[in-house]
């Protein structure tokens, strides 16, 4: 694998800028550090709106084109409106994401043409968790399945070793995979 | 005391940089902590031999000769190879000095131990790659009733206790320990990160000798892509035994080992393990296959018929119920095999860059006089073998005697 070709094919992913600004934040690692932000307001009943606009990395601020807003609620059969996703729903749709992101930026990377990238997520939860009935079952998934149908020029083995990198550098895939420390405080 | 070169470290390393030294008629003495081939000695556990084949303990002048060249050698055999290797040019090792300080003077450097100094203009470490454990940070939240030690400390199963065991790694040293406690009765889970697999024998032939025949192993530092990885690199899950068996995780399942991803953190009374364990023995089986491709096609294209089997692949690696956490509390011992660091504690801060690390080119330091050697890749993929040491001090002290030359001119 050399990083000094200019890769032959196109998925759309800038590559050339990508090992540009890696290059730069292994010279330059305080620029490397980022925060992401969200913020989420009650609407009413589960239904509430997060939203997504600003950032901070390469030592200053930044913000998205445009604030972005995702509504979530839970379906009828929980007595909701449904007004959006539950949120765990959108934890699956945030690693398919970055998933598939992944594919496409590894896929570039590796010279390989991608034509179509399919992921279908499906996770377990046992209720009895989050509703307090059986305290030794837990509230998240039981697990995480994702099935990826890709159809790109290149092996099997080869699309194969694509998803497992995508998986090993994937932001989300760690933060599903690892335990993180969350600090919830009220002002 | 005054000589031209101090050698630091009498293990195979230093060794074969004194018989290229000798060679040369360059005046030098290898100073030694314990005795010839110490971390051999005292380091090691008492089952282990070594990875490569006999054939493979090739240093110069002095290569294995024994009834069983594809054999493994023992720990107690291996000191005794280095041994008589140092004898073989009577190596003109100081035991028992350990050095302190080295600290550059103008010109030269200054060796402080504590039977002396001496100065010196040429300066060579090869103290080895694993002086101390490198531990994660969760090892610091491990309960005190836990007891912890390190592979670099476990000697055999009767030290011990016979409760559960948690070896956290799964390269060589943690799958080798894992399954010598299995099979001494043990309860064992093992964590397991990053891990290069490979099988023993391949198409009737040792993976060294298809790594060795194909030329891996002799890459060198300046021409590969990612050398700070290949530097990190676990060792591989191997074991060295008569029976030439594989070592892997299928294997450690079915002797009844318990897998679970790597060590995270402790949360209140649970042990929390990383939820990318597939991910990681995914790439661990593309790796292995894609090396495997490699050796394919070499004979496809060389035709190396006499004594080459048809390929056999290992199995994929099975994982079945994989817990992500466990109560702390089931753990009598845990066993830290999560790899090793070198140890430059002895140099001067003002050697050392502002991370704390020398910056070296394949064994030649920022500092003029200054080498390293029989670190992992320093110079080929072979460097921290035995069979590494004569190429890269071969390598090293043509520009050794250059630097010291120099001196000399001016």
């Amino acid at each position: 694998m050399t990083t000094t070709d200019i890769s032959p094919v196109d998925n759309g992913v800038n590559v050339e800028a990508l090992l540009g600004a890696r290059q730069h934040l292994t010279d330059a690692p305080e620029a490397a550090q980022f925060k992401w932000r969200a913020s989420c307001e009650w609407i009413n009943g589960t239904h509430n709106r997060s939203s997504i606009s600003g950032f901070a990395g390469l030592g200053e601020e930044h913000t998205h084109r445009q604030t972005y807003t995702i509504d979530s609620d839970h379906p009828e059969i929980f007595a909701s409106e449904d007004n959006g996703p539950t949120p765990p729903e959108m934890v699956l749709a945030a690693l398919a994401s970055c998933l598939t992101g992944g594919i496409a930026t590894v896929a570039t990377h590796r010279g390989v043409k991608l034509n179509s990238v399919t992921a279908t997520l499906e996770a377990g939860m046992d209720l009895q968790g989050i509703l307090g009935i059986d305290s030794d079952v837990r509230n998240g998934f039981d697990g995480i399945k994702v099935t990826y149908d890709i159809d790109a020029d290149a092996s099997k083995a080869d699309i194969e070793a694509i998803v497992a990198q995508s998986q090993k550098r994937s932001a989300v895939f760690d933060v599903v995979a690892n335990p993180t420390t969350i600090q919830v405080e009220v002002v | 005391m005054r000589t031209p070169v101090v050698v630091i470290g009498a293990g195979q390393a230093g060794l074969a940089m004194s018989r290229h030294l000798t060679a040369r008629a360059i005046d030098h003495v290898v100073l030694e902590r314990g005795e010839v081939a110490n971390s051999w000695r005292t380091e090691r556990w008492d089952s282990l031999r070594l990875l490569t084949p006999n054939w493979m303990s090739r240093l110069p002048g002095h290569h294995y000769s024994g009834p069983d060249p594809d054999g493994f050698m023992t720990k107690d055999e291996t000191v005794g190879f280095i041994e008589g290797f140092g004898r073989s040019f009577d190596a003109p090792v100081r035991s028992h000095v350990r050095v302190e300080r080295v600290s550059a003077r103008s010109p030269g450097f200054d060796v402080v131990t504590d039977r002396g100094t001496w100065s010196c203009d040429v300066v060579v470490a090869a103290t080895g790659a694993s002086s101390e454990p490198k531990l994660p940070p969760v090892a610091a939240e491990i309960p005190s009733r836990v007891r912890q030690l390190t592979a670099l400390r476990y000697k055999n199963p009767g030290q011990i206790g016979q409760g559960e065991v948690l070896v956290v790694g799964a390269s060589a040293s943690g799958t080798q320990i894992a399954d010598e406690l299995r099979r001494n009765g043990r309860s064992v889970t093992i964590a397991v990160g990053d891990h290069v697999r490979l099988p023993r024998m391949y198409r009737g032939r040792d993976i060294y000798w298809w790594l060795d025949t194909v030329g891996r192993l002799d890459e060198r530092y300046d021409e590969i892509d990612d050398l700070n990885r290949a530097r990190r690199l676990p060792s591989l899950q191997l074991v060295g035994t008569p029976e030439h068996r594989s070592l892997d995780l299928n294997s450690l399942a079915a002797s009844g080992v318990r897998t679970v991803g790597k060590l995270m953190r402790i949360a209140g009374a649970k042990a929390q393990f990383s939820g990318a364990l597939a991910n990681l023995v995914a790439n661990a089986d593309l790796k292995q296959n894609r090396l495997l491709n490699l050796i394919d096609e070499f004979v496809l294209e060389r035709g190396l018929g006499a004594g080459i089997s048809e390929p056999t692949r290992p199995a994929p690696t099975i994982l079945g119920e994989i817990p992500t956490e466990i109560d702390i509390a089931r753990f009598e011992t845990i066993i830290w095999a999560t790899g090793h660091r070198p140890s430059f504690s002895w140099l001067d801060p003002s050697l050392l860059d502002h991370r704390g690390r020398i910056s070296h080119d394949g064994g030649v330091c920022a500092t003029p006089g200054l080498y390293l050697l029989g670190l992992p890749f320093l110079r080929r993929r072979k460097s921290s073998l035995i069979d590494g040491a004569d190429g890269d001090a071969a390598d090293l002290v043509g520009h050794l005697h250059a630097h010291l030359d120099q001196r000399c001119r001016v």
